[in-house]
């Protein structure tokens, strides 16, 4: 079972009272956008074999959304994050890249 | 203006825990910046309760006031008294970015007791109801099976429980049919 950290109200959530919310750090594209940016935007997701980095909320609990990084293959869970941020934590990610060589980034 | 009434008309059910509607109880949700010196004052002065720390419940004589999140407390209270908190909050509030609403009509409280209370609320919820990790004082905000639910302990051998009204005969006799006699697992018994 899937148990992530809430960063708000501290409270180490199984996934029975979470919600997911797909891909994180996801650029929105707007009215000025073009029509193959807002396709790209609506259905293109990275879905990669190991690192992800993913909305989720805690639903049955506090409700607030957070950022988590985890791994899609091995279920590992690197670390959990506010919401209020564009990209994920410098430490966190100096991390995920010690314990998965030839990481290509979060980008 | 009408008689209030609780959703389940003040309902028992005596299992190896006793599970009692509680009756018409007041419920003021408030919203703002619990980080801000300024909210928190406000907050005192009108309730006369300390902010709560994270996942904190405190009293002050009838009133408990519970730490939801981070922009988030409830406070609980007699029925009466619920519109006067929330004007009185309104006021105290005034100029920041905040709010106070009188939700006592869209909840419903429940009062679990007897020693085996934890393990009650254990079957039902995925918190952690072990001593140790949960006891009196702290307000968890988690799922009863199917719905969205929160309690707290007053003290070892009792949970109340906060529900929506909506779902308050199914909450109810789901933590009365995980108190019915002959149901005890026997989980955080005293050592012996
Ligand atoms: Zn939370």
């Amino acid at each position: 079972m899937l148990i992530l950290d809430c960063p708000y109200c501290g409270i180490r959530a199984d996934e029975t009272e979470l919600a997911p919310g797909g891909e994180a750090h996801l650029t929105r594209v707007g009215p000025e956008g073009s029509d193959a940016a807002f396709e790209s935007y609506l259905f293109d997701r990275k879905n990669p074999k190991g690192v992800h980095f993913e909305r989720w909320r805690h639903a049955a609990g506090c409700g607030k959304w957070f950022h988590a990084a985890r791994n899609t293959v091995t279920l590992e869970v690197y670390g959990t994050y506010p919401a209020q941020v564009t990209e994920p934590p410098k430490a966190l990610l100096a991390a995920i890249s010690k314990k998965v060589p030839g990481w290509e980034g979060w980008q | 203006m009408s008689e209030a009434v609780s959703a389940l008309g003040g309902a028992t059910f005596e299992g190896y825990c006793i599970l009692r509607d509680a009756g018409p109880t007041g419920m003021v949700t408030i919203r703002g910046d619990l980080g801000a010196a300024a909210f928190g004052k406000a907050v005192k002065k009108a309730t006369g309760c300390a902010l709560p720390k994270q996942r904190e419940i405190v009293t002050n004589g009838g009133r408990r006031l519970a730490w939801m999140s981070p922009d988030e407390l409830l406070l609980i209270c007699d029925q009466g008294e619920a519109p006067g908190m929330a004007a009185a909050l309104a006021e105290t509030l005034k100029g920041q970015h905040a709010l106070a609403l009188d939700v006592s009509d869209a909840r419903a409280l429940f009062r679990l007791e007897g020693a085996g209370c934890r393990e009650v609320i254990a079957k039902l919820s995925p918190a952690n109801l072990a001593p140790g990790a949960f006891g009196p004082g702290e307000m968890r905000r988690t799922r009863l099976a199917q719905v969205a639910g929160a309690f707290h302990m007053p003290d070892e051998s009792s949970v109340e429980i906060v529900v929506f009204r909506s779902v308050a005969r199914y909450a109810f006799d789901l933590i009365a049919n995980a108190a019915r006699p002959g149901s005890e697992v026997g989980l955080f018994a005293p050592a012996p």
